[in-house]
């Protein structure tokens, strides 16, 4: 009990710790419900997207669950991320990541790869998405990957 | 156009007079007690094993202490607290009407000592302000919350709904996201409550001390990457006022305990 909170506790003040490389926003075209071409150019990997939905920093897993079996501490207020490449394509997931509020305005999901429009934003975070492009694209070819 | 109406007037009557959309029914609202393991439960309840207590002892020995140039202990005004500040907990915030707003217990406090004892005021999440609060709060342990009521405090109660559910951060979450849609869902292994403010100060395994409600309340919008309010300030004590009258009825925990 006490474990495990302690966990949790570090968990959320990790937020506090990390923050996006990148400063700028590279532009993006949306083409209907998706963004079809990568925000870096090239295709992202795999592994490290993997690692990335897996890092308490990134945020993901406070709320999602997945096929993740080492990872005791998962959140369960939004859908299991199994089988999340057979209901999206590339360029949906990668919409979803970059402004989830895009497919629904009432979402609790956060735009990741936004950085305007937020109120107080701390001040360590300001101006900053909360991913690079090279994150979003990392997570996006992971995300592709996961099938039933 | 009538439909409508009649539908619109049938929900309001289902909600109830007095609570938005959103908002939890008197019926259904629970303390933080309720979502916890029974050996943090068990840490609570037993007096001996509440690591709250330690404060409230100390708070009793600042009560009966002379303090700053008037020479007065808080019990030379107000005696023994425990028959003269049984319920003043779950009455605050209230309003003070010299300074024409909401003042927490903590700044009460602080009233009273810059007021009536001429000290110097003690610094919030101080040791000596926290066995003070948690002092004469354990003195309201059981007593339903009735803060809020005042009408003169009616904007203010309003000021800090909105800041409950207005989005902010980096992550753009407001606090009614997670505890009037997600309670009883978990944030990665955690349980979310629905933030109900019975029990502080109150003593957070996490952080190994008592602490304030302020201090849950930066955390939370830390959490959110936002910029927290500054202890004290007209927002924090808006939103705790918010909280206090959300939570009518329930019973005061002071000293509680939480994961
Ligand atoms: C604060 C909560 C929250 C966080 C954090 C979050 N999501 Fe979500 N996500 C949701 C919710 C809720 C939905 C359901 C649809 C909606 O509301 O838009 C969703 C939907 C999705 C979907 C579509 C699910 C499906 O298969 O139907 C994917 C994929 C997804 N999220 C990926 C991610 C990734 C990757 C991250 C981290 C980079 C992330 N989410 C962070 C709440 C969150
Ligand atoms: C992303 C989810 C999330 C958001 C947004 C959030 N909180 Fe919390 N809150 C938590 C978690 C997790 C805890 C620790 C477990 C618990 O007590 O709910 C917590 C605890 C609390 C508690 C302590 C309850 C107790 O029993 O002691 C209060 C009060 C609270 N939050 C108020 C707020 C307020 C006010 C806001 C907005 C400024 C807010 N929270 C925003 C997740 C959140």
């Amino acid at each position: 009990m006490a474990r495990s909170s302690v966990h949790i506790a570090a968990l959320i003040a990790a937020g506090l710790a990390c923050s996006a490389s990148a400063d700028e926003l590279v532009p993006y075209k949306i083409v209907g419900d998706g963004i079809p071409q990568s925000l870096t150019g090239a295709s992202g990997d795999a592994a490290r997207g993997r690692a990335l939905v897996l890092a308490r920093t990134t945020t993901c897993i406070l709320c999602h669950s997945g096929p993740f079996p080492e990872t005791r501490f998962q959140g369960d207020l939004a859908p299991d991320l199994t089988g999340a490449g057979n209901r999206w394509s590339a360029s949906q997931l990668r919409l979803r990541l970059v402004d989830a509020a895009r497919f629904n305005p009432e979402t609790i999901m956060p735009s990741y790869y936004r950085n305007d429009g937020l109120v107080r934003v701390g001040r360590s975070f300001s101006g900053k998405p909360i991913l690079s492009a090279a994150e979003i694209e990392d997570i996006v070819t992971f995300l592709a990957t996961l099938r039933d | 156009m009538t439909f409508w109406r009649a539908i619109a007037t049938a929900i309001l009557l289902v909600i109830g007079p007095g609570l938005l959309a959103g908002e939890i029914p008197a019926d259904a609202r629970r303390s933080g007690y309720s979502f916890m393991g029974p050996d943090t439960r068990a840490m609570q309840d037993d007096d001996t094993s509440n690591p709250g207590m330690l404060f409230v002892l100390d708070g009793e020995t600042l009560w009966g202490r002379t303090m700053g140039d008037a020479g007065k202990a808080c019990a030379d005004c107000h005696g023994d607290a425990r028959s003269s500040m049984k319920g003043v907990a779950a009455r605050y915030p209230a309003f003070d009407k010299a300074l024409a707003r909401p003042v927490t217990l903590d700044q009460r406090i602080n009233l009273c000592r810059a007021n009536h004892q001429q000290a110097t005021p003690l610094a919030y999440e101080s040791r000596d302000l926290l066995a003070l609060s948690a002092y004469v709060g354990h003195q309201s342990r059981g007593i339903p919350i009735t803060a809020g009521g005042d009408p003169q405090l009616k904007p203010f109660v309003d000021q800090g709904r909105d800041l409950f559910m207005q989005r902010e951060g980096q992550l753009n979450l407001a606090c009614t996201n997670c505890h009037d849609d997600n309670y009883d869902k978990r944030l990665a292994g955690a349980p979310i409550t629905q933030a109900q403010p019975t029990g502080y100060p109150l003593y957070r395994l996490e952080w190994q001390t008592l602490g304030s409600i302020e201090r849950r309340l930066r955390s939370c919008m830390s959490g959110v990457r936002a910029q927290a309010y500054d202890y004290g300030s007209p927002e924090l004590v808006a939103l705790e006022l918010y909280l206090m009258s959300r939570a009518h009825g329930l019973p005061m925990e002071t000293p509680a305990v939480r994961p």
